[in-house]
């Protein structure tokens, strides 16, 4: 049995990653995943971790040091939020396209400007396209269970792809929670020992990574990376069973609350899901047919196991904690609505665009999304596809 | 110090076939560098000519481990494989001996790369960062870099009816790694094959960081006779336009001091891009600014080397 304990979503991050124990950390402080990096260094100031600490000057050399560490050869991580990764960008996409297996934790924070350092979704659903695998957690626990199960998916052979572990901004990453930590050594069994087929360090066959490719074989290089994020449903499904075996919590793409038998549902990420199930609790018991989609893999989009999930419903809402400005939608909205199209009897769908830069979001405004959920089953058409939840307009 | 016959016959980590120009200053300055290494090396390289035109996949013209990652982070990306290194020699599960070096044109190091260096600098990685400056971004078409000299015209500077070429003086990234007070800094030229060997197989061999800047003279940023290259560089440091010092443990020291020091219009005159400065009546005054900032910058040398 693991060891239950109280931590807070930053703690209980930088504990996984003392138990991973990386070969080389580059990272930069940004709020709020500030305390992943302060904790992690008196980790390696007191000999606890025999990893390297790159103190780099930015978000941007913090990935180049990762990418470079991990081209070495090595097991590398670091950390980041909001405009630290947005400054990392460029090298954000180098590392997925090097099929380097770097694991990130994101601590979900708003983008700039206006300047603010509470939670939404934009900071990592501006990089949704960059090749990363993406993991969303509930609580400290899922954080926690998520970075471990990262090293696992990112370094299998059919895979080769970093992963970031999202967790939201304060909510998660600065309360105090529940959770059951993994002994050291289970979560050394688990994660194994990195072994790199082609790194730099092996000198006596030297590689050269990084070159100029043109049009003859790019396409092809671009090709073989979107062939390996369709590997990584399959993998990621196996590292959540096994993850499961390890520690009694399973783990696969979504998690289904109440949702069997449910008439109307509501899809969403990270820390809402929390205050989601208390919402669908209460209208269970006054006879509501409320479930819940609690989305934990973004990358891939597991578009055919959600199509098959939420198609006999009556009407779905989504949940998105960051605006796209397409017009159309927040980006979880718009890639299920995708999902669905074209599906006989697909249920309608309605976007609610929600707690941009920390805005606080309540039970009361769960039900609310609900009870006009009922309102979009009984008619079947909807009033507007995309709402502004609780916004002054 | 082996003699030239000697480093010859080494084993060329950069080999022919690569797509750079005839007479680019860049890979003889690389070759020289490399030859003074008997470690294996790990080299990174910026975005720019010597990384293009060198391994257009599926080729390449690196014999050692190579990396490229973007342009203005290479001396990141190598420190994290130097950290990465440490840390694996730490845990004994790597005995070799092994070198690093990062290379990155003015336009990779001066400007968009300068905090990366900066900072890697600082942290003291065990790794050399050579910068072959030719003194704009010759890989996008010759555009003005902060290492363009005054004067020069570049395509982001032409000589224009109104502005003459660049406004501004280059900027003293020698002096600034100087000002890390890092263990090692140099400043040499391809033209001085002996001296820069001699530079990099120190920068090498010192424990921390070192930064080497080297000439390269680029015979189509510069518009000269390709066949010229290392007698222009020749000319660069016998004009005392880019003086051969090196800066060890603080202590700075002139490594070649030319017999009889030539005018800077020597230096000058062969090159295309300051055409407009001799043909031109009312440009003369920028000639005689330039000759009298390089005058200027070799008394203070020379001051410092005697300190």
């Amino acid at each position: 049995m693991g060891k239950r304990v109280a931590l807070t979503g930053n703690e209980a991050i930088a504990f996984a990653m003392r138990q991973i124990d990386p070969d080389v950390v580059a990272a930069y402080p940004i709020t709020p995943q500030t305390d992943i990096v302060q904790y992690f260094s008196s980790f390696v100031a007191d000999g606890e971790v025999k990893t390297e600490f790159v103190t780099v000057e930015s978000e941007h050399s913090a990935m180049s040091a990762t990418l470079g560490a991990s081209a070495a050869g090595c097991r590398a991580m670091t950390a980041t939020s909001s405009n630290g990764l947005a400054l990392m960008w460029e090298v954000v996409y180098i590392t997925a396209s090097f099929r380097l297996p770097v694991v990130m934790p994101v601590v979900n924070r708003a983008l700039s400007a206006p300047i603010n350092i509470h939670c939404d979704h934009s900071d990592s659903m501006g990089a949704r396209d960059s090749g990363w695998i993406q993991l969303y957690s509930e609580n400290a626990q899922e954080a926690y269970d998520n970075v471990i199960q990262a090293l696992r998916i990112a370094e299998h052979a059919d895979v080769r792809l970093p992963v970031m572990v999202c967790s939201d901004g304060f909510i998660i990453s600065h309360s105090m929670q529940n959770l059951e930590l993994l002994e050291d050594e289970k979560v050394k069994a688990f994660i194994g020992e990195y072994k790199s087929d082609y790194y730099l360090l092996d000198v006596d066959n030297p590689l050269t990574m990084g070159a100029l490719d043109l049009y003859d074989f790019y396409f092809e290089h671009k090709r073989q990376q979107a062939e390996a994020m369709v590997n990584a449903k399959r993998v990621i499904l196996d590292v959540g069973k096994e993850f499961g075996l390890l520690s009694g919590r399973e783990y696969g793409f979504f998690e289904k609350y109440r949702l069997d038998d449910a008439e109307i549902a509501l899809v969403v990420m990270g820390s809402t899901a929390g205050t989601a199930k208390a919402a669908v609790n209460q209208l269970r018991e006054q006879g509501i047919r409320a479930g819940l989609l609690k989305l934990r893999v973004f990358r891939p989009f597991p578009h055919e196991e959600l199509k098959a999930t939420l198609s006999g419903l009556k009407a779905v809402a989504v949940m998105d904690r960051a605006e796209s400005f397409s017009t159309l939608g927040g980006p979880l909205f718009t890639e299920l609505r995708s999902a669905l199209y074209g599906e006989p009897g697909a249920p309608p769908v309605v976007d609610h665009i929600y707690g941009l830069g920390g805005r606080d979001i309540g039970v009361e405004d769960i039900i609310w999304i609900y009870e006009d959920l009922q309102g979009i089953a009984e008619k079947g058409t909807l009033r507007a596809p995309v709402n502004y939840l609780g916004v002054r307009e | 110090m082996a003699n030239l016959k000697e480093l010859s016959a080494r084993p060329r980590r950069l080999t022919s076939g690569h797509r750079l120009c005839a007479g680019c200053g860049a890979p003889i300055v690389v070759q020289q560098a490399l030859m003074a290494v008997d470690d294996p090396v790990v080299v990174g390289c910026a975005t720019g000519c010597l990384e293009v035109a060198t391994t257009i996949y599926p080729y390449t013209a690196w014999r050692c481990s190579w990396i490229h990652n973007a342009f203005e982070n290479t001396a990141a990306t190598v420190s994290g494989i130097e950290a990465a290194y440490r840390s694996l020699k730490k845990q004994g599960k790597i005995d070799q001996e092994i070198k690093f070096i990062a290379f990155g044109g003015d336009g990779g190091t001066y400007d968009i790369g300068f905090q990366s260096l900066s900072g890697a600098m600082e942290r003291g990685h065990n790794m050399v960062y050579i910068c072959y400056d030719n003194g704009a971004y010759m890989n996008t078409g010759i555009q003005r870099s902060s290492a363009t000299p005054k004067g020069a015209a570049t395509t982001t500077s032409p000589a224009g009816r109104v502005i003459p070429g660049k406004p501004a003086h280059r900027k003293d990234l020698t002096g600034i790694m100087a000002a890390h007070k890092i263990p090692y800094v140099a400043q040499v030229s391809p033209s001085h094959w002996n001296d820069l060997v001699a530079k990099v197989k120190k920068a090498v061999e010192v424990e921390g960081p070192a930064f080497i800047n080297a000439l390269a003279p680029c015979p189509r940023g510069w518009r000269y006779d390709p066949a010229e290259t290392v007698k222009l560089a020749r000319l660069a440091v016998d004009t005392c336009y880019w003086p051969l010092f090196e800066v060890e443990e603080g202590k700075w020291r002139l490594t070649y001091r030319p017999g009889e020091k030539k005018p800077l219009e020597d230096f000058l005159k062969p090159q295309g891009r300051f055409k407009h400065l001799f043909t031109e009546e009312q440009n003369r005054p920028i000639l005689e600014e330039l000759q009298a900032y390089v005058d200027k910058g070799w008394e203070e040398l020379l001051k410092r080397c005697e300190d």
